[in-house]
């Protein structure tokens, strides 16, 4: 796909800053990625760990909650209002969201935007529902891609299933259907800690008119420099290497605003 | 009057208030709803929050009943997103004539500028008329904004002014009405302090 010549214009320093986004995974209203954080008085507690992030200034926090079965859906609706309660910058919830009533008392129990992923794949009108029934700009399509002996295919369950639909193309029919952002996961960088897929972003990212968050591949901080820098998207998302601490982000905002990065 | 500082909020239906609350609470501000023309004699200031469509947004005012009580206010009042976008003449999101405390238009991003739209997350705020609302924050800070439609920038009312392909105006006030465009709920530290100053007014 070209890029489009337009978006050329995208101004590298637009006003707005790019985002800096911890990604919490929790199943039953407790994280279950390991933290490693040396303040935590309790580790798998979600509502802590995004008090933290706000303190050390991330700009937004991402839930996905694999929570399996749908009793346990109300610890879930119990966490987000409890992160509303504490956490004073915005947050996204995905996971299990199937229809307009799920994202509802989602919304209404303080999330900031909903995100969606295989259940849009399965059903795409769940994307213009959500659009005109809250607006575009509280609807994440979390896509999860990988290639396949060239071309870039949308995997679901956590990237497990292949399908035989293009990303690029499912992409630009979510952004017509009334997607306001895309989480972008590159499935062959995710956990490699080697950096971005930096030219996949890049097309993606010259291809769209609504913002785009990078995702996969985070293993230090020169990672964010080079995504922000080279492809120009509009946030960068990443687990482990904040729940670790390898990458603190007060140093990582520091790095970014001396490579001449707007951030907050 | 109640003589005690409370927040009255403008319960109209338009998008949740969870978050507002969750932020009065957090800096300690007492607040409660406002549903009918008579609650507003029991706050000492006014918060018309909103998020969404504006038409529907100011379909909802209307059917209300609200809308001549919120004109006549004379007690500090915030519109928050939306909310501020009520104060203004018209909005090109519906087509639709608002309140028109402040006599400026809310006008969409998409064909005016090269950027993305919606405008979503944090950008500066940068004062351009000294207002309390805006005491002990830096003249730049950063609040968070989600909107695909903005309030021109006019000198004589907007009191902090956006850079995002053009200049629009993130604070606006006339007489005892401001608006503004971005969320203080969800903007940190600077946006609770914002919060407080405005309990303080």
């Amino acid at each position: 796909m070209e890029p489009t010549p337009t978006n050329h214009l995208l101004a590298k320093s637009s006003g707005v800053a790019k985002r800096i986004i911890p990604c919490l995974d929790v199943k039953d209203g407790r994280t279950v990625k390991g933290v490693n954080f040396v303040d935590l008085r309790d580790a798998g507690d979600p509502v802590e760990l995004a008090w933290q992030y706000s303190e050390q200034e991330a700009d937004e926090l991402v839930f996905l909650d694999i929570t399996a079965t749908h009793e346990k859906r109300k610890t879930t609706i119990d966490m987000v209002k409890n992160v509303a309660r504490q956490v004073n910058i915005p947050f996204t919830i995905g996971g299990g969201i199937k229809e307009i009533a799920d994202a509802e008392i989602l919304l209404n129990s303080g999330a900031d935007k909903i995100s969606i992923n295989s259940a849009a794949v399965r059903r795409p009108e769940l994307i213009d529902e959500l659009a005109s029934a809250f607006g575009i700009q509280f609807v994440v399509l979390a896509v999860d891609t990988r290639f396949v002996d060239g071309d870039a295919y949308v995997f679901l369950n956590g990237g497990r299933l292949k399908t035989n639909i293009r990303t690029e193309e499912w992409i630009k029919e979510a952004e017509s259907r009334g997607a306001g952002e895309i989480l972008l996961t590159s499935m062959d960088h995710d956990g490699t800690k080697n950096g971005f897929d930096i030219p996949f972003l890049t097309r993606i990212n010259n291809s769209l008119r609504i913002p785009v968050i990078a995702s996969g591949g985070a293993g230090k901080a020169q990672h964010f420099v080079d995504v922000f820098q080279q492809s120009n998207v509009d946030a960068a998302l990443a687990a482990s290497v904040f729940h670790y601490g390898e990458i603190n982000i007060p140093e990582l905002k520091n790095l970014l605003r001396g490579s001449g990065i707007d951030v907050r | 009057m109640s003589n005690n500082k409370s927040i009255g909020i403008v319960n109209y239906g338009a998008g949740n208030i969870f978050s507002l609350t969750a932020a009065l609470d957090r800096i300690a501000l007492p607040y409660g709803m406002v549903n009918t023309i008579a609650d507003f004699d029991s706050h000492s200031h006014i918060i018309i929050p909103g998020v969404g469509h504006a038409g529907a947004a100011m379909d909802k005012l209307r059917h209300s009943g609200l809308v001549p009580a919120i004109k006549a206010l004379t007690k500090p009042v915030l519109g928050i997103c939306v909310g501020m976008q009520l104060l203004s003449e018209h909005s090109e999101e519906g087509n639709v004539d608002l309140l028109g405390l402040i006599p400026i238009n809310t006008l969409h991003f998409a064909g005016r500028i090269e950027l993305k739209v919606p405008h979503i997350g944090w950008n500066r705020a940068l004062i351009s008329r000294q207002h309390p609302l805006f005491d002990g924050i830096a003249p730049d800070a950063y609040f968070y904004f989600v909107h695909s439609y903005f309030l021109e920038y006019n000198e004589n009312f907007t009191i902090a002014k956006t850079e995002y392909g053009t200049t629009f105006s993130a604070a606006i006030q006339q007489d005892n009405f401001i608006g503004v465009q971005f969320h203080p709920e969800k903007s940190g530290k600077e946006g609770e302090k914002l919060l407080s100053n405005f309990s303080k007014l």
